[in-house]
């Protein structure tokens, strides 16, 4: 293993180890645009030159591989003029309109002028002018005048979705990032571009001009939108909360996890969850009075919930949806089948020819069938048609149903028919055509505004916190089965799903050992899928809940 | 000084020399014969070596070292690239060598694809190099006729298929690694080094690219012998090479001299002395090697004309291309020429010389407007000083080296613009 000098400390790497990659290791970051670990080397930049002694030039350090003995300098005069150098290269054509621009406070450009530009600017000549905002895609639009050419998106275009729709024409000072004839940035990956951008080249036509992103937090959570589980952060504006039209989940990025998604996320994810903020969410508990469902406090729902589910003990057939948290499903089980009786709790299965691909979006569009399952819950095929029809045939007294819309999957004939013969609780975040026929609904907090964790496909546990309060008077699925549960008379008193996970991880095999800490920022996989491996170190930050100040790019830095 | 004996040149007045007969008749392909029936591969890069023959496109860089570079375990084929893209400003002995010896040319990549172990020889030329590329073409076809070219050669399993790729026009894809991507069917940017093109070059696979001129003198070495040659030059390199010279001299053209000739001499006694635009007959400065040369003065032309000895006098051989400047030019505009340039053929792929040569251009161009102001030209320099050695490619260099030595050299004349711009003002 070579042994080199970085800023006069000893540093001990891998053979092949890159500079960049050796001195981030110790703590030394050299500034960068074209290097992103994710892509191949570039070396177009030039922003990360550094002083390598006995070479006759500067050395780009996201190239130079360690060699034995090696000598660097990432803070020498030599090294600090070239910065100094490459950045106003960069700035000489670059239009001064951070104050209208979104990338304003999560800018490489003027992060790197404040650590290692600061000269004074001497340009005196008309800048390059080039295309502006204009539009490559259904998320991303493009602003060539403050593009750095650095070829980031096109390598991401080229080397991890493999599509080519991107390139850069002309040459000199006049090249310029531009489609390839023909086509639009439409790839499912396409939001990723903006996060590896490190200027306000490409910015998100949603985000565009919504928020000014030192007002953010970022907070550690998982993509609800498949079994991959994404890792991602979600962004909140809690200091402005009017801002981009009330919306509480401002933006969504991708959280590095080299298990899962690396520094990668799907824009069927990241663009699919503005549901949390839709006028459809469910704001109070719902019951059928006089002529329809009228809203009311908590306590009254949960009295006439828990009459109905006495009522129908032994008789109750429960249908959930696989976005359920573990120990939604847990607690679910626990009041429902264990305490109640009921014969059959389904999750059902997934279409396998739902759109997918080779990346990282997965046939199977919920975030935990994998963790239904490990909790015994039934995930096979057609496991809920096979309840309706029993309701149907009036086996069934009461369906539980938890976040799902059984009119829209199975028709309302089907749904009628089970309904004629017996009630319906509804419980889930979003009113649907299923809700609006329910004895009783009752609303569940959406993913960014609870604590909870995922099994994905791989069977990995992953955790994911709360961003934002539950909207209304909605609350997290355990929460309600608590309330419930207590109202029957039991005696749960789980204060948070950290403590219904460490009852959980006590009673299921596959989840023995886990607490939050251990399952931490990284995820933790199940017994069977981790075999003898022991289980990772506990990550006391991962349960850190003041909310980060986001830092761009993601997960690269 | 002996009287040398042209080389290259030696039958560029006779209209036939670019035929198969004619070149059959003063001995051609017969060192390529020799060279297969007597040599192993090893030895023929051995003598190249021994010539002291140095890469005439403009690195001059030991030819022999470079074919011994290709890796001997590297399964994949190897590839010979005849750069042939001659756009140095100021070079055209590429040219004249393809129209009147391109069986010189054939028989060099004959010899070097031998030495090499390659099948497979591509020529890059010049998009603008009509003429020349009609001759080639023709005369690729004669030796394919011959058997010379596409055939196992002399008995041995050794052959040579060659393909002919046109460049478009970009300056920039005469350096050799821009070269190979262009020839691959990509944009010509430069690649990044290391890997060089020896151990991973066009295709990802062991390469050796030769200037043209430098292919042509391999056969004339194994014919007379490394000693022969090695004897026409100095200590540290070998033989002649064709200087183009242009610019105010009485008799521009193509001379093929001992790398020991002198500047003085080459301007004085061989290109007729000096012929202002408007009938100066007073040297200001010389561009030795191309444009991208730094500058010498009047008083500075005593230097040998070998690559040593230039860069020694703090400019360099390059592509030998010698511009004399007369009294009649005007150093500023001479260098805004030559700026403009860089900054129309940089590729623009890294920061340093995509955005440094737009900079010096119109800095430059604003002052021949009348429009300089105090502090441009030591800014100007300062430009320069931060591309140079911080790019991927030579064209950063290129393009910065001149605008520092013009400057550094002719200070005067370019404070006379700001006294002039101040003047007005």
């Amino acid at each position: 293993m070579p042994k080199l000098t970085i800023d006069g400390r000893e540093i001990e790497v891998e053979k092949g180890t890159r500079i960049i990659e050796a001195a981030r290791a110790h703590g030394i970051y050299i500034p960068r645009y074209c290097y992103h670990p994710g892509l191949s080397i570039a070396g177009n930049c030039r922003m990360c030159l550094v002083e390598v002694e006995k070479a006759p030039k500067l050395m780009i350090a996201c190239q130079t591989v360690c060699s034995d003995g090696m000598v660097v300098h990432t803070k020498s005069e030599k090294t600090k003029t070239a910065q100094a150098a490459i950045l106003e290269f960069l700035l000489i054509n670059h239009p001064l309109d951070c104050p209208v621009c979104d990338q304003a406070g999560e800018c490489d450009l003027q992060n790197f002028y404040l650590d290692f530009g600061r000269y004074t600017p001497t340009f005196a000549e008309p800048k390059v002018k080039k295309r502006k905002a204009y539009p490559i895609g259904k998320h991303v639009i493009l602003d060539s005048e403050r593009c750095i050419l650095c070829s980031r998106c096109v390598r991401f275009c080229e080397e991890i979705t493999h599509t080519n729709e991107l390139g850069i024409f002309d040459r000199g000072d006049h090249a310029e990032l531009m489609l390839a004839p023909g086509q639009q940035l439409d790839n499912n990956y396409s939001g990723c571009t903006i996060d590896i951008c490190p200027v306000g080249a490409l910015t998100d036509r949603e985000f565009r001009f919504q928020v000014r992103v030192w007002y953010l937090r970022a907070f550690n959570s998982i993509c609800p939108g498949c079994s991959r589980g994404c890792n991602i952060e979600v962004h909140t504006n809690p200091t402005r909360p009017h801002h981009a039209g009330g919306e509480r989940l401002v933006r969504i990025k991708p959280r590095f996890n080299p298990q899962v998604n690396r520094w990668w996320m799907c824009d069927l994810g990241r663009y699919g969850q503005t549901w949390v903020d839709s006028p459809e969410r469910l704001a109070l508990p719902l019951r059928v009075a006089g002529a329809g469902q009228q809203p009311c406090e908590w306590p009254a729902a949960a009295a006439a919930a828990s009459e109905l589910l006495r009522n129908a003990r032994g008789k109750i057939g429960v249908i959930a949806g696989a976005q359920l948290a573990n120990e939604d499903f847990f607690l679910a089980g626990k009041l429902l089948l264990d305490h109640l009786e009921a014969p059959a709790a389904a999750v059902g299965s997934f279409d396998k020819n739902a759109r997918h691909d080779e990346l990282l979006l997965e046939a199977d569009k919920a975030p935990n069938r994998t963790g239904a399952a490990a909790l015994g819950w039934d995930t096979s095929a057609g496991a809920e048609r096979e309840l309706l029809e029993r309701a149907a045939r009036g086996e069934l007294k009461l369906l539980y149903v938890v976040g799902r819309d059984l009119v829209a999957e199975f028709g309302a004939e089907l749904v009628e028919a089970a309904l004629a013969k017996s009630a319906m609780i509804y419980q889930g975040p979003l009113a649907n055509s299923t809700s609006g026929r329910a004895q009783m609904v009752l609303p569940a907090a959406a993913f960014a505004e609870r604590d909870g964790t995922f099994t994905n496909s791989q069977k990995r546990v992953q955790l994911f916190l709360e961003a934002f309060p539950p909207f209304g008077e909605s609350k997290a699925d355990w929460e309600i089965f608590q309330l419930l549960a207590k109202a029957l008379g039991e005696s749960w008193d789980y204060r948070s799903s950290q403590e219904v996970f460490e009852e959980l991880a006590k009673t299921a095999a596959e989840f023995a050992g886990m607490t939050y800490e251990i399952v931490g920022q990284q995820g933790a996989a199940l017994k069977s899928a981790r075999g003898d491996a022991a289980l990772p170190e506990p990550d006391p930050a991962a349960l850190d809940r003041r909310g980060r100040i986001p830092v761009a790019p993601w997960g690269s830095r | 000084m002996p009287k040398s004996q042209p080389i290259l040149t030696a039958y560029f007045d006779d209209p036939e020399s670019h035929t198969l007969a004619h070149y059959r008749r003063r001995g051609g392909y017969q060192a390529l014969e020799q060279a297969i029936r007597t040599l192993k591969p090893d030895q023929v890069t051995e003598t190249v070596k021994a010539s002291k023959l140095r890469g005439l496109g403009g690195a001059g860089f030991s030819t022999g070292m470079k074919w011994g570079f290709i890796p001997k375990d590297n399964p994949k084929p190897r590839y010979l690239v005849v750069n042939a893209d001659e756009g140095e400003p100021g070079t055209f002995k590429d040219k004249w060598l393809m129209l009147k010896e391109p069986h010189t040319l054939i028989e060099g990549m004959l010899i070097a694809s031998y030495a090499i172990g390659c099948r497979r020889a591509y020529i890059y030329i010049r998009g603008e190099y009509v003429r020349p590329l009609e001759r080639l073409k023709g005369a690729l076809e004669e030796a394919t006729a011959a058997g010379l070219v596409g055939a196992p050669l002399f008995g041995s399993d050794h052959r040579l298929d060659v393909t002919i790729h046109v460049g478009a026009g970009a300056y920039i894809c005469g350096e050799e690694t821009a070269l190979l991507t262009s020839l691959e069917g990509g944009k010509g940017f430069p690649k990044l080094k290391p890997p060089f093109p020896a151990v991973e070059g066009a295709f990802k696979c062991p390469t050796i690219v030769n200037n043209v001129e430098t292919l042509c003198y391999v056969p004339h070495i194994l014919q007379r012998g490394a000693e022969w040659f090695a004897a026409l030059g100095g200590e540290r390199f070998g033989g002649m090479r064709l200087f183009a010279v242009s610019g105010d001299v009485a008799a521009p053209g193509v001379y093929e001299l001992p790398l020991t000739v002198t500047l003085r001499e080459l301007l004085y006694q061989h290109a007729g002395g000096i012929r202002g635009g408007r009938g100066s007959t007073e040297l200001k400065a010389v561009i030795p090697g191309g444009s991208s040369a730094p500058i010498l003065t009047a008083a500075e032309i005593d230097v040998q004309m070998d690559f040593d000895s230039l860069a020694k006098a703090g400019t360099m051989g390059g592509s030998g291309a010698v511009i004399a400047l007369s009294t009649d030019v005007d150093i500023v505009e001479a260098l805004y020429n030559v700026t403009r340039f860089y900054h129309h053929e940089s590729c623009g792929q890294c920061t340093p010389c995509r955005e440094g040569t737009g900079w010096m251009d119109k800095l430059l161009a604003r002052t021949l407007r009348g429009g300089a102001r105090e502090g441009d030209f030591d800014n100007l320099v300062r430009i320069a000083r931060n591309i140079i050695g911080n790019t991927i490619c030579p064209l950063g260099d290129a393009a910065a080296l001149p605008v520092m030595s013009y400057v550094g050299k002719f200070r005067s004349e370019f404070d006379a613009y700001l006294q002039r711009a101040q003047g007005a003002a």
